[in-house]
C-alpha cells in the first residue's frame, strides 16, 4: 500500500501547474466561464488552448503519439486531470466527449483510417464531437432510440431527432447512435455511426439551459448520407460500444480536484469573514457542514485515485466509475448549498451586482449542478448499474 | 501509487476470514456477548499460536514485527465476522503505548506474555465527561512512600474486567496546559482498591466503571516519562481511531453482503425483492458508503503506519466511517425487514456495534470539528 505519487510524478505536477500558469489566458479567467456557461468569446479561447494543450501530447494524453497523444500512464494522467480541474483550465465536458467517449470508442471499434482520420484531429485538439444518444423519447430508456440508418448502395441513410446535444453548434462529428435493425431486440438492433456535422440534411437549433446559456442542442437528421465505411465496429453490435464508451465517460478522475477548488475558496471566504469579525464564521454549524463537505471530497478523491489505480493495474472499472460520478455529483450538489449557507443572501447575486461575492459562483454551481445527476445516465441509472453490475442483483 | 494489499497481507486476510468464520461462528458470538467475560480463553490461546496478539511487536518481544497497515487488515477482519474480546484492548490501548514508551524492563516482562496470550490490557482513559482531552483527566495519583495513591472513576473502559493490567492514565501535577502533568501508570488490576464493575451495553460489549480507591502504585510502574504521559496517549488514540475504522469497514462490508445476499433469495410478488429498485438504489447507497470507508481508512493507517502527518486523514476516515457503518447497517435493518428484527437473527450484532464504535474515540461531529480546525476554520 503506498498513497504517495512518486518523485516523478510530483515533479510533472510542476510541471503542469508551470505550463498553465503561462497559458491560461487572462481573459479566460477574467471571464470564468463554469460548466455549461460557454460564450462565443469563451469558447474560441478554450479551442485555442486545447490545441496548444494538444500540441504538449497534454490532450489526449492516453492516445499513442501517432494519433497526438503522449501514451501517459494513467497515474501521470490523474496528475494532469487533477491540474486542468483544480486550476480551471478551458476544458470542459466537450473534451471528455471528444477525446474519452467518442474517441475511446473509435480506438477501440474504428478502422484504420478512421482513426488516422479523425482520432489524429481529436488528439490534437482540432476537432470535437458531440453525442447523437439521446432523443425525445429515450432518455434513461436510450436503448429505445428510434432514430434509423438504413443501408442504400453505398451510404447509410440517417432519419430521425437527438436531443440534448451538447456543443452540436460547434461539433465537426457527430457520434451517432442509430437503429439498424428495428425487428430485433432493442439492444441488439442498435449501430454506432461517425457523421460529419458539415453533411447535408443535419439541422442543429439551440436549446438554452438554466444557466440562460447556449451550451445544448437539438440535433435532426433528414434523409443524411453518409459513406458506407462510416459505420464504427459491427453493425447491430452498437449497444455493447457504446456502453463502453459511457464508461469511459464515467471516469471523470479529476472531480475531485475542482470540487476542492471550490471548498478551498469557500474555507477562504469564511476564514476572512472571521477576520474581519462577521459572525457567521465562528457559527459551529456552518463549520460542521463545511467540515462534512471536505470530508465527503476526501471520500471522493480516494474513489477517483482507485479508478486511476485500477487502470494503471489493467484492471477496468464499471461499478466504481458509476458510483464515483453518483457520488461526485451528490456532492457538487452539496457544496453548492454549504456554499449558499456560507454567502448567505449574496448567493443570490449574479456577476453583475456591485454585491456579488465569489464571481456568483455559489449561484452558479447551484444551477449548473443540477445537470450533473442526470446527463450522462442520471444518477438513478448510475445506482442500477452499481446495483446490478456490481453487485449482480437480478433484473426481474 | 499502490492502493492494493500485499501479498501477505492477502494471505493475513484470507487466513483470518477462514480461521474466525471456523471458531467464531455466530452462535459463539452470541454466547460471548451474554457472558459475563466476553471472549474465549480457547480462541485467544488460537490468536496467540497464530501469532495475532504480536503481530506488531518486535521479533525480539515474541512479536513477528508486522506493520500497522498490516494490523488494519487483521482488523477489517475481525470486524467483518465479530470477534468478541479483549484483543483491541490489549493490542491497541494497551500493547501500543507499551511498544512506545515502556522502559526495557516492562517490554522484556510484559509484550512477549502479550504476545503469548498470558496477559490481557486496557487502558483506563475516558471518565464520566467521556471526552477525549487532556483537561478530562481529573484521576490523580499523587506521591507517597516509593510510589503513588491513585483516585478517581473511569468510564467506558473496555474489558478491564478480565484485564491483568490496565494502563491508567492520571494526574499528577495541576499545571496551566492540561496535557502537562499526566502520567500512565501500569496498574495491576489486582491490587487493592481497585473496583471494576460490569457495564451492561447496547453492544453488549465488555466496557467497565473502574474505580480507583487509594490504590497504590509503585514508582517504577510509570509507563514512560512522569507528568509527560498525554503524547503517549495521544499517539495511541491516533491510531486506535484508525484502527476502530478498520474493524467498521469489515462490520460494514459484512452487513453489505448478508442484505444483498438476502435481496437476492427473498422472493415478493413472484420476483427476488433485489429486483425492485428500491432495494438496489440501497443497495447502491450502502456499497458507495463500504467502498469510500475502505479507501480513506486505508490511506489513514497508512499515513499512520508511516509515520507521517496524519490528523486530517484520521479524522476524515473516522468521521466519514462513523455514519457510514450506521447507515449501511439500518439500511440492511430495512431490507432484511421483520426478520432482522428478531435476537436470532445475525444483523443486529451489527447494528449495535455500529453505534458503539461510532462512539468510541470521538463520533463523527468530533471528528468533523477536527477536519474544521485542520481546514483554519
Amino acid at each position: 500500500m503506498d498513497f504517495r505519487f512518486t518523485v516523478e510524478e510530483e515533479a510533472f505536477r510542476e510541471e503542469v501547474r508551470e505550463w498553465l500558469k503561462k497559458e491560461i489566458p487572462p481573459r479566460w479567467i477574467e471571464l470564468d466561464a463554469g460548466l455549461w456557461e460557454e460564450t462565443e468569446e469563451s469558447w474560441a479561447l478554450s479551442r485555442e488552448f486545447q490545441r496548444k494543450l494538444g500540441q504538449k501530447g497534454w490532450l489526449a494524453p492516453a492516445y499513442p503519439r501517432e494519433y497526438g497523444g503522449s501514451e501517459m500512464g494513467h497515474i501521470k494522467r490523474l496528475v494532469l486531470s487533477e491540474e486542468l480541474n483544480y486550476n480551471r483550465a478551458p476544458i470542459s465536458i466537450e473534451v471528455e466527449i471528444s477525446v474519452n467517449w467518442a474517441g475511446q470508442a473509435l480506438m477501440l471499434f474504428g478502422s484504420e483510417e478512421q482513426k488516422r482520420e479523425v482520432l489524429s484531429k481529436v488528439g490534437r485538439g482540432e476537432a470535437i464531437f458531440c453525442l447523437g444518444y439521446s432523443e425525445p423519447n429515450a432518455g434513461s430508456d436510450l436503448a429505445s432510440l428510434q432514430t434509423r440508418a438504413v443501408e442504400d448502395g453505398d451510404s447509410w441513410v440517417i432519419n430521425g431527432q437527438k436531443i440534448w446535444c451538447s456543443y452540436a453548434h460547434y461539433a465537426d462529428y457527430c457520434w451517432l447512435g442509430a437503429r439498424t435493425d428495428p425487428d430485433a431486440p432493442k439492444h441488439k438492433g442498435i449501430s454506432m455511426f461517425l457523421v460529419d456535422m458539415k453533411t447535408p440534411g443535419i439541422t442543429v437549433r439551440p436549446l438554452i439551459n438554466v444557466l440562460n446559456r447556449h451550451s445544448f442542442n437539438e440535433v435532426f437528421f433528414d434523409d443524411v448520407r453518409i459513406p458506407r465505411e462510416n459505420l464504427v465496429g459491427e453493425e447491430n453490435n452498437g449497444w455493447y460500444q457504446l456502453v463502453m464508451a459511457l464508461d469511459f465517460e464515467r471516469s471523470l478522475i479529476g472531480t475531485a480536484a475542482a470540487h476542492q477548488r471550490f471548498i478551498d475558496e469557500l474555507v477562504h471566504y469564511m476564514i476572512e469573514a472571521k477576520g474581519k469579525g462577521e459572525r457567521f464564521a465562528d457559527d459551529p454549524l456552518i463549520k460542521d457542514e463545511l467540515a462534512e463537505i471536505a470530508v465527503q471530497n476526501e471520500v471522493l478523491r480516494m474513489m477517483c485515485y482507485r479508478i486511476a489505480w485500477m487502470y494503471s493495474q489493467n484492471l477496468h472499472p464499471s461499478y466504481e466509475s458509476s458510483m464515483s460520478l453518483l457520488f461526485s455529483s451528490e456532492l457538487l450538489r452539496r457544496i453548492a448549498n454549504v456554499g449558499m449557507r456560507v454567502v448567505g443572501p449574496y448567493g443570490q447575486l449574479d456577476t453583475d451586482s456591485k454585491w456579488s461575492v465569489l464571481k456568483a459562483r455559489v449561484m452558479r454551481a447551484y444551477l449548473a449542478s443540477l445537470s450533473i445527476g442526470v446527463g450522462g445516465g442520471s444518477n438513478e441509472i448510475q445506482r442500477n448499474i452499481v446495483a446490478m453490475r456490481g453487485l449482480g442483483l437480478p433484473r426481474q | 501509487m499502490d492502493l492494493g494489499l500485499s501479498e501477505e497481507q492477502e494471505m493475513l486476510k484470507r487466513s483470518a476470514r477462514d480461521v474466525l468464520q471456523h471458531e467464531c461462528p455466530k452462535t459463539l458470538v452470541k454466547q460471548l456477548d451474554e457472558s459475563e467475560e466476553g471472549y474465549s480463553p480457547e480462541l485467544w490461546r488460537k490468536m496467540a499460536e497464530l501469532g495475532w496478539l504480536g503481530l506488531l511487536f518486535p521479533e525480539e518481544y515474541g512479536g513477528s514485527g508486522g506493520s500497522f497497515v498490516d494490523l488494519t487488515v487483521l482488523l477489517e477482519e475481525m470486524g467483518y465476522n465479530i470477534l468478541p474480546g479483549p484483543f483491541f484492548s490489549t493490542v491497541i490501548l494497551g500493547g501500543l503505548p507499551l511498544l512506545s514508551a515502556g522502559s526495557e524492563e516492562q517490554k522484556e516482562d510484559l509484550l512477549p506474555k502479550v504476545a503469548g496470550g498470558e496477559k490481557i490490557l486496557t487502558m483506563a482513559l475516558t471518565e464520566p465527561s467521556v471526552s477525549y482531552e487532556a483537561s478530562a483527566v481529573k484521576t490523580t495519583a499523587i506521591a507517597a512512600n516509593d510510589g503513588y495513591v491513585i483516585n478517581g472513576t473511569k468510564l467506558f473502559v473496555p474489558d478491564a474486567n478480565v484485564a491483568d493490567t490496565i494502563l491508567c492514565v492520571a494526574r499528577t501535577k495541576e499545571a496551566a496546559d492540561p496535557e502537562d502533568g499526566i502520567t500512565i501508570f501500569l496498574v495491576d488490576a489486582d491490587s487493592p482498591g481497585v473496583e471494576v464493575t460490569l457495564l451492561k451495553t447496547l453492544a453488549r460489549d465488555k466496557q467497565c466503571e473502574v474505580i480507583f480507591n487509594n490504590v497504590s502504585v509503585p514508582g517504577e510502574n510509570i509507563l514512560g516519562d512522569l507528568d509527560r504521559g498525554w503524547p503517549v496517549v495521544q499517539e495511541m488514540l491516533q491510531k486506535a481511531t484508525v484502527a476502530k475504522c478498520a474493524e467498521m469497514v469489515g462490520g460494514a462490508q459484512a452487513a453489505l453482503e448478508m442484505a444483498v445476499s438476502y435481496a437476492k433469495e427473498r422472493v415478493q410478488f413472484n420476483r427476488p425483492i433485489g429486483s425492485f429498485q428500491a432495494i438496489q438504489h440501497y443497495c447502491a447507497n450502502m456499497v458507495s458508503d463500504v467502498d469510500g470507508s475502505r479507501f480513506v481508512t486505508y490511506k489513514a493507517a497508512w499515513k499512520v503506519s508511516e509515520g507521517l502527518p496524519a490528523a486530517m486523514d484520521v479524522a476524515v476516515a473516522k468521521a466519514w466511517t462513523s455514519g457510514a457503518y450506521g447507515r449501511v447497517t439500518l439500511t440492511a435493518h430495512q431490507i432484511f425487514g421483520a426478520i432482522g428484527f428478531t435476537m436470532d437473527h445475525d444483523l443486529h450484532l451489527y447494528y449495535r456495534r455500529a453505534k458503539a464504535s461510532e462512539m468510541m474515540f470521538g463520533d463523527g461531529a468530533y471528528h468533523r470539528a477536527i477536519v474544521a480546525r485542520e481546514l483554519g476554520l
